[in-house]
């Protein structure tokens, strides 16, 4: 037994990695649920955004061109899924399972059509991906790292050596909670999730409160999709959000829909993941053998122990999922 | 008041829906660069062209029913049960189970015991999610799609160790000769008819058409089914007259998961004969279309998961010829949940119109 192995810096540096785009995910999930919209489709948008973020940033060369398209499409998937749940009033868990299987079909078709290399897109490399941002005087080559110190270690390789995605989601999740819970416009859509007769009586539009969230929503999606395919990998590949849009959704019920408890849960799915790609790294922390699966399921498993109120009851806003009609 | 008749709700406004989600899918195979009526020939000669195709139409049909029942009928009950993959992944281990430690003597008692054995498996894992649901208020959506998550670790375990058969692929082994159901060319050859026996459709089609008369008699004939159906359209009413919402919950979701595991028959016992890793192919998805489509009725099913059957089948022959992907029938089955789903209001709402105006006309 070795607990300290734990903290091996390399897992925890897979842990910002993989827990950035579950990050990005759940902080999209948070606005939209806060405002009533309960969405499913989070791994739709993400998928959909990391498919056209790698398709446009190879075409064109530009991994910012790629980014903004990726996050129109996913905007346009949220949008889709305002149109079905605000505007008419449709079932938006459907409406969720809808968008998830749209993208999961029309990514590998349209990839196939574009690229011709069965469902995915060519590698990326240069300007067309996201680079890993070196600081001053970080050491880069694996050998040195496993041989410098401890401060050495974390600075350069979990500090240091991330995309700019990674670096900006640093302040995100303050200005996510300023924004809910210090601004008018996050007192509106909390309101709006909790009682919109309420914020109608008011004067606000529930519909546009709404519309804004679900808008937000698409854009945080997006940038977690982009970061997959253009940032954590190089190109895009059938199915690659392999259920993270379902794993943050599972995180924000975790994290009661806020937002700094959002940053832990993702953070500890995040490190669940990347516990599962070093299986040697458990075996000498608790001195015996895990079954990768058994760190797969830990998430889904962890959501359940989570729902069931054992730890703390998780109570969604209370206008969650269901359509405000205008009274006349 | 009535706002428009029952054939309009019932057949008008699904095909509607139906027509909008073909002309979408008409325009993403265009932008695609082929033609879709080429396309539609190929999917109905690749699905129809001759009774080996029709086999594995009706084959892929068979799952849709049971899958397409599973979601019907806990939607009476107002619970969306996502988790009918994993219900029928967990069923598949299931029968698997049984036919692999049970020395059946002959098929019909491997189809009696698998059968018990897939339906109990799938019942089991739609239980914890319903008795949460309805002990604890933990949203059924939820944790039937995290129950599907851990299904298929599950089998991933199991499949590479405890009852893993020798080589490389992850599988059981197959069962024994004698527990093998008999392929729809036997059954039709019985009666006299000549059917190809190149297919994968057998004795299960039988069961799942069955397992639709027994869902219409419980939903619309017994005391369950009409307290299920009451619970569904108003919680708080059915309190009023009695009914018990744990009991309707946990055993609309029972039967629930018992149907999608009993998709096993199908895909374990009568085709593969042993369990692979990726048995269900999202079968338990495509019955939520199936449902949505067919309006949570067994004769919509039916109907409903033979066009999926036509689809997915026809959907093969297409990446074939034209190079189109399969997954161009999940974007296809994404359109119908879509349109007869979440937008069903869109579709709705002017021909609600259409029929006041016209209505209030003829009474002048």
């Amino acid at each position: 037994m070795d607990l300290l192995a734990f903290f091996d810096i390399a897992v925890l540096d897979g842990t910002v990695r993989l827990g950035v785009p579950l990050l990005l995910a759940c902080l999209a999930g948070l606005y939209s649920e806060r405002a009533g919209i309960f969405d499913i489709g989070l791994e739709g948008k993400m998928l959909i955004a990391a498919f056209l973020a790698a398709g446009v940033s190879f075409t064109t060369g530009s991994v910012w061109l790629g980014l903004i398209a990726g996050v129109m499409a996913s905007v346009l998937l949220s949008l889709l899924h305002g149109l079905a749940s605000i505007t008419f009033r449709g079932n938006q868990l459907i409406s969720g399972v809808a968008i998830n299987f749209f993208a999961s079909g029309i990514t590998v078709v349209a990839a196939q059509a574009w690229f011709g290399e069965g469902g995915r897109t060519p590698s990326l490399s240069g300007a067309a991906r996201f680079e890993s941002i070196q600081f001053p005087g970080a050491l880069t080559r694996i050998r040195d790292i496993a041989k410098a110190d401890l401060p050495m270690k974390v600075y350069s390789e979990l500090l240091s050596g991330h995309t700019i995605i990674v670096y900006l989601c640093i302040l995100i999740v303050p200005f996510v909670w300023w924004t809910l819970y210090r601004t008018r416009f996050g007192l509106r859509l909390r309101a709006v999730g909790e009682n919109p007769g309420a914020v109608d009586t008011a004067g606000i539009s529930v519909y546009r409160m709404r519309y804004s969230a679900v808008i937000i929503c698409g854009v945080l999606c997006g940038l977690a999709g982009a970061y997959l395919s253009t940032g954590l990998q190089a190109g895009f590949v059938r199915e690659m959000t392999a259920g993270r849009g379902y794993i943050a959704l599972a995180a924000l019920i975790f994290a009661k829909w806020r937002p700094w408890q959002a940053l832990g849960a993702t953070m500890l799915f995040g490190y669940l993941q990347a516990l599962a790609i070093r299986p040697d790294i458990l075996e000498r922390a608790i001195g015996i053998r895990v079954q990768t699966q058994v760190l797969d399921a830990l998430p889904y498993v962890l959501t359940v122990i989570v729902l069931a109120g054992f730890v703390g009851k998780a109570i969604p806003p209370r206008a969650g999922g269901e359509a405000y009609v205008k009274e006349r | 008041m009535q706002k428009m008749p029952n054939w309009a709700d019932v057949v008008l406004v699904p095909v509607l829906s139906l027509v909008l989600a073909a002309i979408i899918s008409a325009i993403v195979i265009l932008a695609i660069g082929h033609n879709p009526i080429d396309a539609l020939g190929i999917m109905v000669k690749g699905a129809l062209g001759n009774s080996a195709n029709v086999s594995y139409t009706l084959y892929y049909a068979t799952n849709f029913i049971f899958t397409g029942l599973a979601v019907a009928v806990a939607y009476h009950a107002r619970m969306f049960n996502i988790g009918g993959e994993g219900q029928a992944y967990i069923g598949g281990l299931g029968a698997a189970l049984a036919c692999l430690y049970i020395p059946w003597p002959h098929w019909t008692l491997a189809l009696i015991g698998g059968g018990v054995a897939a339906a109990v498996f799938g019942a089991a894992w739609a239980a914890i999610p319903a008795y949460l649901q309805a002990k604890r208020g933990s949203h059924i959506v939820i944790t039937t799609i995290m129950f599907n998550y851990m299904a298929y670790p599950l089998l991933n375990f199991l499949l590479n160790g405890p009852i893993k058969a020798g080589g490389m692929e992850p599988a059981t082994p197959s069962f024994a000769e004698t527990m093998h159901l008999p392929n729809l060319s036997a059954i039709l050859g019985a009666v006299g008819i000549s059917f190809s026996d190149r297919g994968p459709a057998n004795f299960a089609l039988i069961i799942a058409l069955l397992a639709c008369v027994f869902v219409w008699a419980l939903i619309w004939k017994t005391k369950l089914g009409y307290e299920t159906r009451a619970f569904g359209q108003s919680e708080t009413a059915a309190k009023y007259a009695g009914i018990k919402p744990t009991k309707i919950i946990m055993i609309s979701m029972l039967i629930s998961g018992g149907l999608a595991g009993m998709m096993a028959i199908n895909n374990v016992m009568g085709e593969a004969e042993r369990l692979v890793l990726n048995a269900v192919e999202g079968a338990g998805f495509i019955g939520i279309a199936v449902a949505l489509m067919g309006r949570n009725h067994p004769v919509g099913i039916l109907i409903a998961a033979i066009l999926f059957g036509i689809l997915y089948q026809g959907g093969a022959e297409l990446s074939a010829e034209l190079r189109i992907p399969r997954e161009m029938v999940t974007v296809i089955q994404a359109l119908v949940i879509l349109f007869t789903g979440a937008l069903d209001n869109m579709v709705r709402m002017p021909i609600e119109k259409l029929f006041v105006a016209f209505g209030r006309k003829g009474a002048n």
